[in-house]
């Protein structure tokens, strides 16, 4: 009989290989459909009509000039708005169905909306502004820690509000058939994407049927089908025609969710050879009109004796905030890192050793310190460091800069169908969705290495609530969740099968195996039957077997583990002259447990990575005070990353037993927390200041370097 | 955006024709890749566009002995692929170059780049060129790290967009235009660009029913530089750039004009830091003198100062790299 255990490292044929994504040619041709490439008969286009103001109240919303504009097949208002209250540019107040986007356009623009509007509030970098509720947390005695230090440091640090960009936008196309409602949506939640839909719509969840293939991105904003998304399905009903509904960018990066800020003003206590007594924060920002947490601080190094930290929300009037890829820990990683690092520089200690010298204060130290000697390795360390400032002279200063993250990543529940047909093939169907993670890549893996076949063998169908259902793809639970529900469900269809077998062979179903497209007896492997001669066996009957995700059943048997560290170190060059900083290298060094895809599990670093460089150097929703409107509500202006802009990047997974030996681990969120960190230490430490506030922009290095740098 | 007539003409009387008397009723096409995004984000709703891709005469370059003739609708690619123009003019590869978006390149013309419309994000939301709101300009106490710090007197404090302005100004270039009269005027390409004083003039001196045809580059033999202070790589615009031409005879320099990009709602001639390099020795040292005399007369606005730095380093490095002198650090 085959056990479901993760096979031994002599013992893999796939799981930790480098294998491409199966769905990599189908998006480089572009033959993948995402939700905007649904194009169904008599498809209608939708557009929001969308608050122009940031604040105020609705006195009345006029449908009559949209009703009459050309192409419109149906209009929407929300009726609860009316004398409702604005909270921020971009609020959805109705809804347009045209025959094609520019006449829905132009019909939504024609919707009179008349507000009285008042001032909002949008600035959240000054303190003065923030008056929720405080969240106090303490530990020793902070007094008494700081008056153990010999030196303490003290200091301002911040990031602003920035938001997940998805390059697809948030939407679905929707058409309501013979009473059942379809709906090809952009989620990272296929099973339970309609949840919440059905009493809006009418229709109910057991009458609508979702379906995602393909994902341009979500990092966190998209796990319901939100407003736009019922608004989407009311008007294929309504209308009885298909309708498409997807956001344009400027409303998308307003109202589709975003990263909160923090800002903080910090002290550390330290003794003359590193050792850290106190760290103390008092933290604000803003989630926009939804919430506020900074709940990790001081980040990583948590048993610090004596910690206060303070935190208070800012109520804006922007979109909400939602999850963004490891929520709350980036911003975490930034104030306490950059918080240490200038302590270590306040008392002329290298970071690296600074780092090491207090990584008792961790809840991984033996991980770190492996992550840091390797991380250190990659990027030439010993050579390259230098102290705060004392790097060459010239105007270009050259830095290196370290961060330490955490993360927890355990498997969600989730269920899988595994069949084997007459034929031999395969087929496992999940409820989950690929996000462009590889997701369905991971599925086909372990399904082959469990049953003995290629991946090429297997048929992996996901992205359906119809399938056997499956988590959100939040949180970094995806892999663990799938990758274990897929293996119980392949091992028990295959023991199902080596039962059946056994006879043919003359042995019991324990002697056997199934390796490299055989079914044969362990200790003779020449008593052999191909796989295919083998599923005939099966007669007319597919053999079909469950296999359930239990995250404590499955943690307590060494399937999934929580909680992983990562170590990365950016070098970085800062023009003092102009305030432009480059990119020359990142190394990222990453525990994952078991490793299924080491080529997926790579893209996820590198990705991870140039989506913190993105936040480090460009990235930052900016709204003027006045009007409450989105600047830089366009890809010009809110910045990405290109590929000449992140340097040489480095990537280095953790291997061997000790951590394979935990079984699998979610890879999403740990990468993308640390960038930031390090690449502001390494400026710290290429030209001699801290540059308080990201991201790292010309005018706020030349500022800081005008206030005190060594230029 | 909101549907309009779309025509083609093939020559440019037919084209003139087409076109309205009053800013907005009617709009030139040449690659589009300012003008569809000013229609996508309502900066403007014609009735009519007119494309010129038809014209050829319009993409035609013309060599002499002492000048070339580049038509309006040359690309951004051809011009920094032409052999004269990289033998005599590094300043405008560059600058072309710079830009960097191989679409942008290959779409974008050379009279696109000097007509686009600024950036200014007031501008892009909704409020007019002069950024207002109630009658009142959103940008002094509003978010302009991006805005003017000269030639900002008001109304107007965006920045002129164009990369290839200043370098083309520099250089000595003027312009051909043709108007209602289908007559064709000449004009320096500095006086070409001037800054709105009402909400109803556009930043250049052309009329709505007016085509800008042609630039004319003098070819004379001087060395030429532009230094722009970029952080993204691509699909980006420059924080400040400085564009440098003078006649070096042994290390001295003549002839000096010093023209700033990004800085001003036009390309900004910096008379005061030319004048302070004529006649010298072009050193380190007179170089990072005229660079400080080029920041002269700046006025910052609230979140702009870091500008007049950025100022100061481009015009020395360009004037460097003019000369040939070879950066320490
Ligand atoms: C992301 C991005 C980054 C960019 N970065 C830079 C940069 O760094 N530096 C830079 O200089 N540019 C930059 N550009 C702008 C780009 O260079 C211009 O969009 C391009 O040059 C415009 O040329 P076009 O032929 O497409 O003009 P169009 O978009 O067709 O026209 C632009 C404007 O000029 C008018 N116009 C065009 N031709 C004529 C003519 N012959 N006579 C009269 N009016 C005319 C049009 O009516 C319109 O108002 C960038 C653009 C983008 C999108």
């Amino acid at each position: 009989m085959a056990d479901a255990k993760w096979p031994k490292a002599g013992d893999r044929s796939l799981i930790g290989k480098r294998i491409s994504r199966l769905d990599g040619p189908e998006k480089v041709t572009g033959s993948a459909q995402y939700a905007y490439d649904v194009n169904l008969p008599g498809l209608l286009y939708a557009k929001l009509v969308t608050s122009a103001h940031a604040k105020g109240k609705i006195i009345a919303i006029d449908l009559s000039d949209a009703e009459s504009s050309s192409g419109v097949k149906a209009v929407w208002k929300d009726e609860g708005m009316v004398g409702g209250e604005i909270r921020y540019v971009g609020q959805v107040l109705g809804a347009v169905a045209a025959e094609t986007e520019e006449q829905a356009t132009e019909a939504a623009l024609k919707v009179n909306v008349d507000y009285e509007v008042q001032q909002p509030q949008v600035v959240d970098s000054d303190s003065q502004f923030a008056t929720g509720r405080e969240s106090k947390r303490e530990s020793g005695d902070i007094e008494a820690g700081l008056k153990e230090a010999d030196v303490v440091a003290e200091g301002k640090y911040g990031l602003p509000v920035i938001t997940h960009c998805c390059l697809e936008p948030h939407g679905q196309t929707a058409e309501v058939r013979d009473g059942e409602l379809y709906i090809w949506p952009s989620t990272q939640n296929v099973s339970r994407y309609a949840d919440g839909m059905d009493d809006a719509v009418g229709i109910p969840r057991s009458k609508t049927h979702v379906d995602c293939q393909y994902m341009g991105g979500g990092f966190g904003s998209k796990f319901g089908s939100d407003k736009w998304g019922t608004l989407c399905s009311q008007l294929a009903k309504e209308t009885g025609r298909p309708v498409k509904l997807l956001l344009d960018r400027n409303i998308e990066l307003m109202i589709a969710g975003n990263r909160p800020s923090a800002y903080g003003e910090f002290k550390v206590g330290i003794k003359n050879d590193g050792t850290i007594t106190a760290f103390q924060a008092n933290v604000w920002g803003t989630g926009g009109v939804g919430g506020y947490g900074m709940r990790w601080l001081p980040y990583i190094y948590e048993k610090i004796p004596h910690t206060l930290v303070t935190t208070r929300g800012i109520r804006t009037n922007r979109g909400g905030q939602r999850a963004w890829r490891a929520p709350a820990h980036p911003q975490c990683a930034l104030l306490t890192m950059s918080a240490l690092e200038d302590a270590a520089a306040k008392i002329k200690m290298d970071a690296l050793e600074f780092f090491r010298h207090n990584i008792q204060l961790t809840d991984k130290p033996d991980v770190y310190l492996e992550e840091l000697e390797i991380a250190a390795d990659l990027i030439g360390y010993k050579e390259k460091s230098h102290l705060r400032g004392e790097g060459t002279p010239g105007s270009v200063k050259r830095g290196l800069g370290i961060s330490l993250h955490r993360w927890g990543g355990l498997g969600h529940p989730s269920e899988c169908d595994l069949s084997i047909n007459p034929d031999g093939s395969v087929t496992a169907e999940i409820g989950t969705q690929d996000l462009g993670t590889g997701a369905r890549t991971v599925i086909a893996i372990v399904v082959g290495e469990t049953l003995g076949l290629p991946i090429e063998a297997i048929t992996v169908r996901i992205g359906r609530n119809s399938y056997p259902a499956s988590g959100a793809s939040g949180g970094s639970t995806t892999v663990g969740g799938t990758s274990t529900a897929s293996r119980l469900a392949s091992t028990s269809a295959l023991n199902e099968l080596l039962k059946i077998v056994a006879p043919h062979l003359g042995v019991s179903a324990d002697a056997l195996e199934a390796k490299q497209g055989v079914i044969r007896e362990i200790n003779q492997p020449t008593n052999a039957i191909q796989w295919t001669d083998a599923c005939s066996l099966l007669g007319t009957n597919t053999l079909v077997k469950r296999g359930v995700n239990d995250r404590n059943e499955s943690r307590a048997k060494g399937f999934i583990d929580s909680n992983v560290g990562g170590v990365q170190i950016a070098d970085v060059s800062v023009d003092t002259e102009t305030g432009i900083v480059t990119m020359n290298q990142m190394v990222a060094v990453q525990d994952c447990g078991l490793i299924i895809d080491m080529k997926t599990a790579e893209s996820q670093v590198f990705g991870a990575l140039i989506m913190g460089i993105t936040s480090a150097l460009y990235e930052e929703a900016l709204y003027d005070a006045e009007t409450g409107v989105m600047l830089n509500a366009d890809m010009e202006f809110y910045r990405l990353a290109g590929i000449k802009d992140i340097g040489n990047l480095k990537v280095h997974m953790m291997t061997g037993k000790k951590y394979e030996d935990r079984g699998v681990i979610g890879l999403g969120e740990p990468p993308v927390i640390s960038p930031a960190a390090a690449i502001s230490n390494a400026v710290a430490n290429a030209c001699g200041v801290r540059v308080p506030y990201l991201p790292l922009t010309p005018d706020r290095v030349l500022d800081a370097l005008e206030k005190g740098g060594i230029a | 955006m909101k549907s309009f007539e779309y025509s083609a003409p093939n020559t440019i009387e037919e084209a003139i024709e087409s076109l309205g008397n009053r800013w907005g009723e009617t709009e030139i096409m040449a690659g589009g890749t300012d003008l569809v995004t000013s229609l996508k984000q309502r900066i403007t709703a014609p009735q009519r566009v007119v494309s010129l891709k038809n014209i050829s005469t319009l993409r035609e370059i013309h060599e002499s002995s002492d000048l070339i003739q580049i038509g309006a609708m040359t690309t951004l690619a051809d011009l920094s692929n032409h052999s004269t123009i990289q033998k005599h003019f590094p300043s405008l590869v560059e600058a072309a170059r710079s830009i960097s978006s191989p679409q942008i390149l290959n779409a974008g013309t050379l009279g696109g780049d000097l007509c686009q419309r600024p950036r200014c994000w007031y501008f892009r939301n909704g409020y007019g060129l002069l950024a207002q709101n109630g009658g009142k300009s959103l940008i002094p106490a509003g978010d302009n790290r991006y805005h003017a710090i000269f030639g900002n007197d008001g109304p107007a404090y965006f920045v002129s967009a164009s990369s290839l302005g200043p370098p083309l100004i520099a250089l000595g270039a003027s312009v051909s235009v043709v108007g209602a009269d289908g007559k064709s005027r000449q004009i320096a390409l500095d006086d070409f660009f001037r800054i709105p004083k009402s909400e109803s003039e556009r930043e250049t001196s052309l009329k709505p029913n007016e085509i800008l045809t042609a630039i004319h580059i003098p070819l004379s033999g001087l060395n030429n530089s532009v230094y722009e202070i970029r952080h993204r790589h691509g699909l980006d615009w420059p924080y400040a750039t400085a564009a440098v031409a003078f006649k070096l005879s042994g290390s001295k320099a003549s002839d000096v004009r010093i023209v700033l990009g990004h800085v001003a709602p036009t390309p900004w001639l910096a008379s005061k830091a030319g004048k302070s390099l004529e006649g010298a020795e072009v050193t380190m040292s007179s170089a990072a003198h005229c660079a400080q005399s080029a920041t002269q007369g700046a006025k910052t606005l609230s979140g702009n100062a870091y500008k007049v730095p950025m100022v100061k380093t481009s015009v020395k490095r360009a004037i460097l790299i003019a000369a040939g002198i070879q950066m320490k650090g």
